[in-house]
């Protein structure tokens, strides 16, 4: 027969109720400690999930293609003739939809220039594009319409602003259909982006939209900063970025000097760096634990020396030196679960308030941090309280009832 | 039965050795009632934690109920302690946040018995000590003569052959203490074992044999 939880349990509870400022004491370091895990660990993939929430608006399943090559090759005949490196054109981002793969595809221009209207000017930040941009980096009008479909190499004169770009050229006055100056030339705006802010360094909100073959004779030049790809599904992805390259790499004279960022590899990139700070926030907080652990110990050696004339008298009715063991043991690992309990309460409590002071940031905490905080909470608990259980079970029966 | 063969407790303190035992052999039966006196530091406290196998004689044998139980390991003898001995103590170790029936219960629990068999056994043994209405109250809530008879109820919850009582009455009123020892004869009477180790002659005179101790030996041994 040996005895039953249920009454380690009930010895245990007794006694940490008999000594309740200390076991307050200890409860609170420990559960502190394990808030702590829990809401430092929501803030890291709170951090994260804002960064994926980012890339979704900025259109799933893309591609974006660069001039040049960022990977260092050995022996490249173009750089052995100190060649730059050949420019995107429009021609190019064309020939991508002989892809299967390809949905769509959106040339990029970009430029600043001055633009003015009425006699107010400021600089803004130009976009050439086509229509197919709006689907991919979906963009929502405000009022209007975006850049009209057709043949990307044709110009036109319609353009898209941003709203702070409208309201700081047309104030209250309507701003559709009215022609705004942009370098030497006049476009007339059919559409008005909603307000969208920040994305990804971008703000939306101030720039404005032309026609890619406006662009390029705005910026005097057929060269094209970014081609966005959509692939037609996750899966293809690869295969997309492959044709992509081929593609291209043909139409360069077998030379590949073009790069293909997928969203997945750069999202990739963000959570692995966000993911490990994450992990070391935690591993800070989880230190806290381990402190509390060691007043764990603190607290059981003077429970010990504070209770030596009741291990006496335990030992004398009849309990082994392995029970004393484990009657001390499941003390602290009571007071590591009360600590538990509440720290994850109080972590949760206060994530929850967390997120509805920034809504936008979507604090959360990972799963693995709860089972970090509470692993750490009840190891080092018994880490810790194993040298004072083993010192009261080594105690001296004699001795121990003699102290009273 | 206890059986003690050539037992030597020999304590080193500084450079000095003390015979706290000194070739102690001796035969207690079923039912006897003994008394152990002597001066402090004439070994009588070493010999009944030897009894109660709270200590472990440096040589020699002690055999109880047939068995050497000088060999046995640290669990083994726990279960000879809570199944075999008694022990009722001058302070009366209390566990004092438990009431008296938890402490009544305490070595039942330790002995993994089922809850109800032990409200039924604890039921029982308050009984014997006239406490079933002390039964919630702790400790600090007893008087001395109750803390004792509680200590007392402890000790037979398990049904000992053996008791052991060190000085049971040095705390207690003259009153308190006639009831308590009254309450141990009582259980003498019906075939335990009761030693008691006591410097109260009245006390030990009492005792159906009496054996007296000086300087870890024993000088005389008789009625």
């Amino acid at each position: 027969m040996s005895m039953p939880t249920a009454d380690y349990l009930r010895f245990a509870t007794v006694a940490l109720r008999s000594y309740t400022t200390r076991t307050v004491l200890i409860v609170l370091a420990m559960a502190l400690g394990v808030a702590s895990v829990i809401a430092l660990t929501a803030l890291g993939e709170g951090a994260r999930l804002y960064i994926n929430n980012q890339f979704a608006t900025l259109g799933t399943n893309l591609l974006i293609v660069l001039p040049g090559r960022s990977e260092t090759t050995g022996m490249n005949p173009a750089a052995m003739m100190g060649e730059t490196p050949r420019d995107l054109t429009l021609d190019d981002a064309e020939a991508l939809l002989r892809s299967p793969y390809v949905r769509r595809i959106a040339p990029l221009m970009v430029g600043s220039v001055p633009i003015s209207f009425s006699g107010r000017e400021r600089e803004a930040v130009v976009l050439g594009t086509t229509s197919e941009m709006q689907p991919i980096r979906r963009y929502t009008l405000a009022q209007g319409q975006f850049l009209e479909a057709g043949d990307a190499s044709r110009s036109g004169s319609g353009c898209v602003i941003g709203s702070k770009l409208r309201d700081e050229l047309f104030g209250p006055n309507n701003a559709l259909g009215e022609w705004v100056r942009v370098g030497a030339w006049r476009f007339r705006v059919i559409g008005i982006l909603a307000q969208q802010g920040q994305t990804l360094g971008m703000n939306t909100d101030e720039i404005i939209m032309i026609p890619v073959a406006s662009a390029q004779a705005l910026f005097n030049s057929p060269s094209l900063f970014r081609i966005f790809v959509e692939a037609k599904s996750h899966e293809v992805i690869d295969k997309t970025r492959a044709e992509v390259r081929s593609i291209l790499t043909q139409r360069h004279q077998g030379e590949e000097d073009i790069t293909v960022i997928t969203q997945d590899a750069v999202l990739a990139t963000f959570n692995k760096i966000i993911g490990a700070l994450t992990l070391a926030i935690g591993g800070i907080a989880a230190i806290s634990l381990i402190v509390a652990g060691i007043l764990i110990m603190n607290v059981m050696l003077v429970a010990v020396t504070q209770r030596t004339a009741e291990i006496g008298l335990l030992k004398a009715v009849g309990a082994p030196g392995k029970q004393i063991l484990q009657l001390f043991m499941v003390e602290a690992l009571l007071l590591s679960l009360l600590g538990c309990v509440i720290g994850i309460i109080v972590g949760v409590v206060g994530t929850a308030i967390l997120r509805g002071a920034f809504p936008d940031f979507p604090a959360q905490t990972p799963t693995w941090a709860y089972a970090m905080a509470v692993l750490t909470a009840v190891g080092t608990a018994l880490l810790f309280s194993y040298i004072p259980s083993r010192r009261a079970a080594a105690l001296n029966a004699v001795v121990a009832l003699a102290r009273h | 039965m206890i059986e003690l063969i050539d037992v030597h407790r020999d304590f080193q303190v500084g450079d000095t050795v003390v015979h706290a035992l000194d070739d102690i052999s001796l035969t207690m039966t079923r039912g006897e009632y003994v008394s152990i006196m002597g001066p402090s530091g004439s070994g009588k406290s070493t010999l009944l934690n030897v009894l109660g196998l709270l200590d472990q004689p440096s040589s020699g044998e002690y055999r109880l109920n047939q068995r050497n139980v000088t060999t046995l390991n640290d669990i083994e003898q726990a279960t000879v302690r809570r199944e075999q001995i008694g022990f009722v103590f001058q302070s009366f170790h209390l566990i004092p946040r438990l009431t008296a029936a938890e402490n009544i219960e305490l070595p039942m629990m330790l002995a993994g018995i089922a809850p109800l068999e032990r409200q039924r056994r604890v039921r029982d043994a308050l009984q014997r000590v006239t406490l079933t209405d002390r039964a919630e109250h702790r400790p600090d809530q007893l008087s001395g003569g109750q803390r004792q008879r509680t200590a007392i109820a402890r000790a037979i919850i398990m049904q000992p052959s053996i008791m052991l009582a060190d000085e049971p009455t040095g705390n207690l009123d003259r009153h308190s203490g006639m009831d308590v020892m009254e309450i141990l004869e009582a259980l003498n009477q019906s075939g335990i074992i009761l030693i008691v180790v006591t410097h109260d002659q009245d006390l030990g005179e009492r005792a159906r044999r009496k054996i007296k101790m000086i300087d870890g030996k024993i000088v005389s041994d008789g009625p």
